[in-house]
């Protein structure tokens, strides 16, 4: 591997030029026209313009990226998340034109894009799965809603990420949320096989790292717990996950472990799981096949660069580091501070800044790809910046992030700002883990 | 009905994602949404009854940045790349250009071929007038955007 086309942009485009150039790999961005003028576009070796703003002609476009990396003589791609990160289509066709996709299998791509196929694998593999099943039909959903207990969620088997989810009450809703779940899901994924699984009303959502080489090495680097969510959107991250029995902590390592192992994973990837606060009972969700959002937390505490491996096992290097080696420093947390108005219900709020300046305190890491001047188009999603407290315990991690949120200087848009500074000073959140629904509760 | 920017959100990026949903227009009591996908054209009114005429459509599938006067050359028109790919002068190896610098096009006339992943796509100048510069070489990669001739405007 010498040069990796980045077909993405934000902080996280700027992330991977910054690990390529750790590395000494050279790298070339792939940039919509707003995007021309961003960070990454300037740090990257080279970058060329793949379209206009709207995604689905410019980072959805597979062909375009494709042909701009062969045509920019790269030899790998590095997909970020979102946008095509998790696209098989892609994937298969990079490969098949000699690039290396830095990203697993497509087999396991496809699998895990298979929410009831990757479901059925982890059972296989022993990992506790939800109560539930697919459903063809009414009759079938009823008999087995009678079985599972309500409330319960009818999902998508081509959802994931918190689409393509419906919640049903009692059975009275049943036929019509079904049906309406399978249209739905018909018409936004393509495929309507939709399943039941029981509702966890009061959950964690905890996710397990891991890595795998071609080497038959497959690790896990720790746990984050994401439950500080909003409309099934992380706001704030944090590792390792607070409070968790140690029996727990090791089934949820060791389920991600056999499950990669299971189905050929490769690359980084994140197992997700819900976690009952009533009975502290685990239950598989699915697997992310792409560098999260997150994953700063992790680095954090383990002192590795999650980027960085993923470009060196995509190159087919050995990891340098056995299960033993990997061990866990302190505690961190992450904010994601967005553009998003509080004033009407967090909706974007695009434009330009005309301010942003970050505090350097130690123990704080800011991932950004925004500085004073930078404009934030309308088309993709609005996180401004991530900022990672990093401390010798949890408490200490969240009051480096108070402060570092207190002194930020930031105008031109509106931000969550203030909703993070509440979350991280608020009393069910420096207590302990909170729940996924924790945070819309504490706003109404 | 209670729509929240989230819900119009999600409407959005359902739209995006979908192939073939070109505009959709929804309509209930006191709500009215319009959407139609390419050229970021998107509306949400809510409160009091809208009319039920859809605004303005947008003027075009998809974005294509127009022939466009360009101040450093004098007058005369960029032909911009419709998209990112390979630019051909000529339908095939060997086979005459489809246009020199000097000949006369108008809106409709073929300029070149844009390639991309072996589709071929044919460029229109937009715009009527002599071609007065070609600026990538035969075979090189344009970027979205980039001008590929320049156009002395007629009249």
């Amino acid at each position: 591997m010498r040069r990796v086309f980045i077909p993405n942009r934000g902080e996280i485009a700027v992330r991977i030029v910054n690990a390529c150039h750790s590395l000494g790999l050279e790298c070339v961005v792939g940039a919509s026209e707003p995007d021309m003028r961003s960070l990454a576009a300037h740090l990257a070796d080279r970058t060329v313009c793949i379209g206009p703003g709207p995604a689905s002609q410019s980072y959805l476009r597979d062909d375009l990226i494709v042909h701009a990396a062969l045509s920019t003589r790269c030899d790998a791609i590095h997909p970020g998340y979102g946008f095509l990160s998790e696209s098989p289509a892609l994937a298969d066709r990079a490969r098949e034109h000699g690039l290396t996709f830095v990203g697993p299998p497509t087999k396991a791509m496809k699998l895990a894009g298979d929410k009831l196929a990757a479901r059925d694998e982890a059972a296989k593999a022993g990992a506790p799965v939800l109560p539930g099943g697919q459903v063809a039909n009414a009759q079938e959903a009823r008999a087995l809603a009678a079985h599972v207990g309500y409330p319960l969620l009818v999902k998508a088997a081509g959802g994931g990420g918190g689409r393509g989810i419906k919640r049903v009450h009692d059975e009275d809703e049943l036929d019509g949320l079904l049906s309406l779940a399978r249209s739905e899901a018909g018409a936004a994924f393509g495929d309507d096989r939709v399943y039941l699984e029981k509702l966890i009303e009061s959950a964690r959502h905890v996710e397990v790292q891991i890595a795998a080489d071609d080497h038959g090495t497959v690790l896990h680097l720790g746990e984050r717990d994401c439950s500080v969510q909003r409309r099934f959107q992380k706001v704030v991250e944090e590792a390792p996950a607070p409070d968790l029995a140690p029996h727990t902590r090791q089934r949820l390592r060791e389920s991600a472990v056999s499950f990669a192992e299971r189905i050929g994973y490769r690359n980084l990837g994140t197992a997700e799981f819900v976690i009952d606060a009533e009975t502290g009972e685990p239950y598989f969700l699915e697997v992310n096949c792409r560098i999260q959002v997150e994953h700063p937390v992790t680095e954090a505490i383990t002192y590795l660069d999650l980027v960085a491996m993923q470009l060196q096992i995509a190159s087919g290097h050995r990891m340098q580091i056995g299960q033993d080696d990997v061990s866990f420093h302190g505690h961190a947390v992450e904010c994601r501070l967005n553009a998003e108005d509080p004033a009407h219900g967090y909706r974007p709020s695009p434009g330009t800044l005309s301010l942003f300046a970050l505090p350097e305190r130690e123990g704080l890491r800011v991932d950004t790809h925004c500085q004073a001047g930078t404009a934030v188009p309308p088309y993709y999603d609005s996180l401004l910046a991530k900022l990672i407290g990093h401390g010798s315990d949890r408490q200490h991690a969240i009051d480096i992030l108070i402060e570092a949120l207190e002194d930020l200087d930031v105008d031109g848009v509106e931000t969550n700002r203030t909703l993070l500074i509440g979350v991280m000073g608020h009393p069910d959140f420096r207590n302990g883990p909170v729940t996924t629904d924790w945070l819309e509760r504490a706003l109404r | 009905m209670g729509l929240t920017d989230d819900d119009v959100r999600e409407i959005l990026r359902i739209i995006d994602e979908s192939e073939e949903l070109g505009e959709l227009s929804i309509e209930t009591e006191g709500f009215s949404l319009y959407v139609s996908k390419g050229a970021a054209s998107a509306e949400a009114r809510s409160g009091g009854v809208q009319p039920t005429t859809p605004p303005e459509r947008a003027p075009a599938p998809t974005a294509t940045p127009a022939a466009q006067a360009n101040p450093e050359t004098n007058g005369l028109v960029d032909i911009p790349s419709p998209m990112l790919g390979t630019f051909y002068r000529a339908e095939a190896p060997g086979a005459a250009p489809f246009v020199e610098v000097g000949a006369s096009v108008d809106a409709e006339t073929t300029v070149c071929i844009i390639e991309v992943m072996k589709m071929m796509n044919s460029v229109p100048a937009g715009v009527s007038g002599t071609i007065a510069e070609i600026v990538p070489e035969n075979g090189q990669l344009v970027e979205y955007g980039e001008p590929l001739f320049r156009v002395q405007p007629a009249g």
